[in-house]
């Protein structure tokens, strides 16, 4: 019963294969080139998969052990919401799909290939569009990559976390270092160019000198994309409990910072550039799903507990909505062979609200907010005129930590680091301009042309 | 015996309105009967208790020897109230007295007693226990003729006791020892009258033992009450005069005060008038506390009741007043010294958008307790709010804790000061300010030492009574608080009064938590007030980043700067969020830093992973810091949050 397209996308695996020199060109920019009404009529896709095989000592993201295997269910619930969402959204071009979780590759490569078909059957996706799947670097997880590749997956993104067989204990991942070594060898001859790896720091009893060493390993083998996550430590998981108790020791905040330097200035000489927080790539080899979301684009979340930003204009809406769905998979299934999806939650941002989330994702990114991509956002307020005569904000650039120019506003190297110590004072300038400007054109309603604000 | 009494009253009184009734008009006798009966059945002829055979008197006590305890038993042995397992505390009404076991407000019961044949009538003045409340106390004690000095059998006599004893001595009292809890298994009745003798210097003899919780030897108190306590002197041929000795505000009858009638009499209907302001008011109702207000339409020379005359703002019935009839005006009475605040706090509302509500809870609670000095005051952290002066630590916590339980206000109090003064030398600010000697309340106004010949500081008289075993540490705390030692004595083999002058400011804060810690339980303090002595005070400035902090601006002395400045910088330092630049927290005397903490700077604060689902989280928490930036007090170019400032200000939990 598979769609003609579909059926052509899984058969023609090869067509989704890129050069190193092809990668990142197809899908750059369209909706800053092409204005405003892309806006709404594109979207990137994530699918949630629920299920882990354990329980990571540092997670406490919406995943599940399961107990029983009703992987078919749940598929054929994936594939419901995604086409429901889609109509609702009417989205005519998904830019990109990133298959996340939980364990993503421990679902079968079917499952993602019914969901791309479910994809292709609603909305344009493009041959090129980037593809993601979040991989787990163990024998089972890499003995199905090449399925994931023929099902229409082109870039994998792999949890290494650690090249310490100790650490991953620690950590409770269910690989070893070699494994993970192995699986990225092979995730490279499958995708070559658009692997990347996970790596954590600020682990326990880590320090400078042997991230360091980890890193210079890492770099012989990874491919050109690479995420530096400082582990954090979140209430209720049980890696918290341990640091709580004394039981284990992570690095103090300066180490930890200094551990984040060195990384960014390795990475550097190595010709990675950072393009965004905790985001490295070579060969222009940025994540294009990720891309988006930090580009305040539309995104369509689908499955257990997955979020989304975008307009119904399917259900005569004109805002842009936050939506969560619901948690709980087996309750989220029941929503969606019930009415079609599981949305738990659907709360319709305001201008400002848009806007505070434009700005605060589109400062992590090195580039920041070009002028026209704020444009886009916010037609009647510059860049400028937001943050130009703000006494904080000039401390800000003055010290060298922000910077306002002909380009538009980002951090500075510097600045980066301590970009959540920079945000509140911009979001409260933010918040003064846009309300003033909104008085004033309370005052002069009638006489000034009302312009829609963009979604 | 009692309640049998009473009964016999009420039905004399019954009949005499039958009788009444009967003469005036015959055919309604069944109504006027059952109607007479609802308003007769409590009504007391108070004519027939002239002055001899009147006693007035009230119970002094340390906190916790049983004194709420004895007035429970003699208010049900007297039919005031049933006797029930209920009755505890029966005259403290306060949810603060009940919670504390202590007494704030004083209360007044009218008890009836039969006594060899005679009718008595028995005005118990109830009075808070602590020196704190002393104001209350020596109120209390002008309206009396004799006390109950109630002892615990098991503690023996503590520092309250002594303070309440000399204010009784003082008044010339009668004052009748009496020893409670002697069912306790501890009880050493023998060993306290031996105290008492030794301090007091009254005959063990004269000593009651009781248990007030079992009943036991109550009886005997009431017959001490009417046998060793003379009378009040007053003559009911005498013009009528009377003194206010408390008062209270109702929301529908405007003030009700508690006065003693020294002499004449006074009913319903009367026009009398307030010595104090000249003003002349309708008496609309009049009666006995017993303890609830229980109209008898007159009071008569000797006793003691409440009044209603119309008065609308408490400030009419000023304590202390003499009310007169308006046709027989007499000579004052001379009434009470103003109580004296020694211990300031600021208060402020939680929330700006708080402080209407809390200037009217502040303004009905001092309708009720008038020693309570309140004075505007603002902050830049903290916004509007008040600086109140209270008797003493223990009268500020009490009054909010009612702030915070009958008005349900929030509010941030700062930590104690004490009313400094100072003597000026420029001839130009004693012009300014009137007198060469000016008190400083609010430390930002402490005058520049150029301008001033010395400071002073208040200073108390401490009483510590413990075990002799405790004298070591107690010794070496006194000392470390600038204390001087004035007297030592053994009141009997085992324990040890001992007499501190101390500088007010060293004892406000914690030194009665320490003296009970180090003494695990046993030491018990009181204070009287000392008058001033020069002391060599500084100012005290924190800063931060080299910026004064206005709000933080202290009073010290140079002794005492060190260590606390050290620890006014460690509360900050531990309550000011890190921040993009390193913050130097620092005390300062002048232009000598003489304490130093650091708040390091960020080296890295930005969250690793924000992707889709993580975007509604990371705004929320980036909203509310926003939020909090708004409220931020700006010292320089370090924010502050408001709670630093509290914490640093704000008394520490105990």
């Amino acid at each position: 019963m598979m769609s003609l397209r579909a059926a052509r996308r899984a058969l023609s695996p090869g067509v989704r294969r890129f050069s190193d020199t092809s990668g990142g060109e197809i899908v750059e920019d369209v909706s800053e080139r092409t204005g405003c009404a892309q806006l709404t009529t594109q979207a990137s896709l994530y699918v949630h998969w629920p299920y882990c095989l354990r329980r990571c000592s540092y997670c406490n993201f919406n995943k599940y052990i399961s107990r029983d295997n009703n992987d078919h269910m749940m598929t054929e619930c994936l594939q419901k919401e995604t086409e429901t969402l889609l109509q609702l959204s009417q989205v005519s071009c998904v830019t990109s799909v990133f298959f996340g979780g939980g364990t993503p590759s421990l679902a079968h490569p079917s499952t993602v290939a019914a969901v791309l078909e479910t994809v292709s059957g609603q909305a344009s996706l493009s041959e090129k569009a980037e593809v993601t799947l979040e991989v787990n670097p163990t024998p089972v997880g890499m003995s199905k990559l090449e399925d994931f590749c023929r099902a229409g997956v082109n870039r994998f993104s792999i949890g290494v976390q650690s090249l310490q067989d100790d650490d991953l204990k620690i950590l409770g991942r269910d690989h070893s270092s070699r494994q993970a070594l192995q699986t990225i060898e092979e995730a490279r001859r499958l995708c070559p160019g658009r692997v990347s790896v996970d790596v954590m720091f600020g682990r326990p009893k880590q320090s400078v000198e042997s991230w360091e060493n980890e890193l210079s390993k890492l770099l012989r083998v990874c491919d050109d994309h690479m995420s530096l996550y400082q582990l954090t430590l979140e209430r209720g998981t049980q890696l918290f409990k341990q640091v709580q108790g004394g039981e284990v020791t992570v690095p103090a905040e300066d180490v930890t910072a200094e551990m984040y330097q060195c990384a960014r200035r390795t990475l550097h000489q190595h010709g990675f550039l950072q393009y965004e927080v905790s985001n490295f790539a070579k060969h222009k080899a940025v994540s294009h799903h990720n891309m988006s979301y930090w580009k305040g684009r539309q995104y369509i979340g689908v499955g257990p507990g997955a979020h989304g930003r975008f307009v119904l204009p399917g259900e005569g809406g004109v805002a842009r909505e936050a939506r969560t769905q619901t948690l709980e998979p087996d309750v989220w299934m029941r929503e969606v062979q019930q009415r079609g999806h599981g949305t738990r939650r659907r709360i319709q941002l305001n201008h400002l609200e848009l806007l505070e989330e434009v700005l605060v994702m589109g400062m992590r990114m090195t580039e920041g907010i070009n002028h026209k991509h704020w444009e886009l956002f916010s037609p009647q307020l510059s860049l400028r005129e937001v943050f130009g005569r703000s006494t904080d904000v000039q401390e800000l650039l003055q010290s060298g930590r922000l910077i306002l120019d002909d380009r538009g506003l980002r951090c500075s190297w510097d600045g980066l680091a301590l970009l959540d110590s920079m945000l509140p004072a911009l979001l409260v300038e933010l918040e003064r301009q846009i309300s003033q400007r909104l008085q004033r054109d309370h005052h002069t309603d009638g006489q000034t042309k009302k312009t829609s604000n963009p979604r | 015996m009692h309640l049998k009494h009473i009964d016999t009253c009420y039905c004399y009184l019954l009949q005499s309105e039958i009788t009444f009734k009967l003469n005036g008009s015959g055919c309604t006798i069944n109504t006027k009967y059952n109607l007479n009966m609802q308003v007769t059945r409590d009504a007391v002829d108070l004519s027939k208790f002239p002055a001899d055979r009147i006693r007035n008197f009230c119970i002094i006590a340390h906190i916790d020897h049983g004194k709420s305890t004895l007035a429970d038993r003699l208010l049900e042995m007297t039919g005031a109230i049933a006797k029930t397992e209920k009755n505890k505390q029966v005259l403290d009404k306060l949810q603060v007295e009940r919670e504390r076991g202590i007494t704030v407000k004083a209360q007044t019961a009218s008890l009836f007693y039969n006594h060899e044949g005679q009718q008595y009538l028995l005005n118990l003045i109830d009075t808070p226990g602590h020196v704190d409340f002393s104001y209350e106390v020596s109120r209390s004690i002008s309206a009396c003729q004799g006390v109950l000095l109630i002892v615990d059998a098991n503690q023996g006599i503590q520092a309250q006791t002594v303070a309440n004893f000399y204010l009784a001595f003082e008044a010339q009292l009668a004052i009748i020892p009496v020893i409670n809890k002697i069912d306790l298994k501890n009880a050493d009745p023998e060993r306290v009258e031996s105290q008492i003798e030794k301090v007091f210097d009254i005959p063990r003899e004269e000593c009651i033992r009781i248990s007030a919780k079992l009943g036991t030897n109550v009886e005997n108190v009431l017959q001490a009450v009417v046998d060793r306590i003379p009378p009040p002197e007053a003559s009911i041929d005498d013009p009528f005069k009377a003194l206010v000795f408390d008062s209270n505000f109702d929301h529908y009858r405007g003030v009700v005060a508690n006065i003693a009638v020294f002499g004449g009499r006074v009913k319903k209907g009367d026009r009398i008038v307030s010595a104090y302001l000249g003003k002349t008011y309708e008496v609309n109702e009049l009666g006995l506390l017993r303890p609830d207000e229980h109209s008898t339409g007159k009071l008569f020379a000797g006793q003691v009741g409440y009044i209603v005359a119309g008065m609308k703002d408490v400030k009419e019935a000023q304590i202390g007043d003499t009310l007169y009839l308006q046709e027989q005006p007499v000579e004052a009475l001379p009434g009470f010294k103003p109580a004296k605040a020694m211990v300031f706090a600021g208060m402020y509302p939680m929330d700006q958008s708080e402080y209407q509500g809390l200037r009217s809870a502040i303004e009905k609670l001092t309708l009720n307790d008038s020693s309570v000095t309140v004075q505007r005051d603002s902050s830049l952290a903290l916004g509007a709010g008040w600086r109140l002066g209270f008797l003493g630590l223990l009268h500020m916590e009490v009054f909010n804790q009612r702030l915070e339980q009958e008005y349900n206000a929030s509010v941030i109090v700062t930590a104690p000061t004490v009313p400094y003064k100072a003597v000026l030398s420029s001839a130009k600010l004693i012009k300014e300010h009137g007198s060469k000697e000016i008190t400083i309340v609010n430390p930002a106004q402490f005058p520049d030492r150029t301008v001033v010949s010395e400071y002073l500081e208040p200073m108390v008289l401490g009483t510590i009574l413990a075990p002799d075993s405790y004298t070591g540490k107690i010794m070496s705390l006194c000392l470390n608080r600038r204390a001087v030692q004035k007297n030592m004595l053994y009141i009997d083999d085992q324990r040890v009064m001992m007499k501190y002058l101390f500088p007010l400011n060293e004892v406000v804060v914690d030194f009665y938590d320490l003296l009970k810690s180090l003494s695990s339980g046993y030491a018990s303090f009181d204070y009287e007030n000392a008058g001033y002595q020069a002391a060599d005070l500084i100012k005290m400035d924190i800063l931060l980043n080299g910026r004064p902090v206005e709000e933080l601006i202290t009073i010290v002395h140079r002794d005492r700067a060190y260590s606390s400045g050290k620890a006014m910088c460690e509360r900050l330092k531990d309550s000011i969020p890190r921040q993009m630049f390193e913050i130097a927290v620092q005390a300062a005397i002048g232009s000598k830093v003489i304490a130093r903490e650091t708040i390091k700077a960020y080296k890295k604060n930005v969250l690793a992973k924000c992707y889709g689902g993580d975007i509604t989280r990371k705004m929320k928490l980036l909203k509310k810091q926003a939020e909090g930036k708004k409220k931020m007090r700006l010292i320089g170019s370090v924010e502050v949050p408001k709670d630093a400032f509290i914490n640093v200000l704000k008394r520490k939990q105990k």
